[in-house]
């Protein structure tokens, strides 16, 4: 088995709020992140694919392709967009790097056809990234 | 779902290897430059990586704010700045190596109560690093 990683940066905005919350708890919770306006962050995305390589190429699959996976799946949908109100899968969740991580993992895992996602991992800033590896719908 | 959150810290300290189990010749084949008995001092860089489910009503495993008033009370305040043969109990006796130190880190966090302790990864340079994840069996694991 043999990994590789193709890194990706999109800028994107967000705000955490519940509105289950009042004004004050989520404030509390949430902090600056709260901030109605939102604000903004570069992410980095790294995703790993795990496989056998293939005899003919030398590949576990062919960069380009994971490249214009990734461009389609997760670029498209969400460079310079407002993750809260721009993007329909985060639709009814607090958009943190958990839960942007695990929509990007199911935006992927099925697109993947040659070997198998094994990671996805989303930094929000040098200090902070979440890891995902798939296993089921729930948590 | 599994899913990891990780959040990098860094302190300055400094420290000696050298083992009172060894004599002055081995201590300074094996150590070397790091024998030097004045100490010398590195930017140690933290990963603290954590596991649990998502609260769907925050959408977080746990909350940064508590994970970091918790890692500056346990680890940044009283390592920071410091010697930490002599100013951190726990290597006066064993060496502070960043194996041992890695494991001290992990020790200390394993108790966080917001979510499970998955990993300690520590970085002593740019260069090298250490992981440690607990004992296999759990028994060194916070439950």
């Amino acid at each position: 088995m043999v990994y590789l990683t193709r890194k990706i940066e999109f800028s994107a905005s967000h705000l955490y709020h519940n509105p289950e919350f009042s004004a004050a708890e989520n404030r509390r919770i949430f902090g600056k992140c709260n901030n109605p306006n939102g604000h903004g962050h570069n992410y980095v995305l790294e995703v790993t694919v795990g496989g056998e390589t293939d005899p003919a190429t030398g590949m576990v699959l062919d960069l380009k392709e994971l490249k214009e996976i990734m461009e389609r799946e997760v670029m498209e949908r969400m460079d310079h967009r407002f993750l809260n109100y721009e993007v329909p899968e985060l639709a009814g969740q607090i958009p943190t790097c958990e839960n942007i991580a695990a929509v990007i993992w199911r935006l992927l895992e099925p697109k993947i056809e040659r070997g198998r996602l094994h990671r996805v991992r989303l930094w929000e800033t040098p200090d902070l990234y979440v890891d995902c590896y798939g296993g089921g719908p729930a948590q | 779902m599994k899913l990891e959150l990780t959040r990098r810290y860094a302190f300055s300290a400094s420290h000696r290897l050298h083992s009172r189990h060894l004599s002055e010749e081995e201590n300074q084949t094996i150590y070397g430059k790091c024998n030097n008995p004045h100490g010398h001092g590195h930017n140690y860089v933290i990963e603290v990586s954590l596991t649990g489910p998502v609260d769907p009503a925050t959408g977080m495993i746990a909350h940064l704010s508590q994970l970091d008033a918790f890692v500056q009370s346990e680890v940044l305040e009283p390592f920071d700045h410091t010697y930490l043969n002599k100013d951190v109990a726990a290597f006066r006796e064993i060496v502070p190596t960043t194996e041992n130190l890695c494991m001290e880190i992990f020790d200390r966090l394993k108790s966080f109560p917001g979510a499970r302790l998955a990993r300690i990864r520590l970085e002593e340079t740019g260069r090298n690093s250490f992981e440690y994840a607990g004992e296999p069996d759990g028994a060194n694991q916070h439950e």
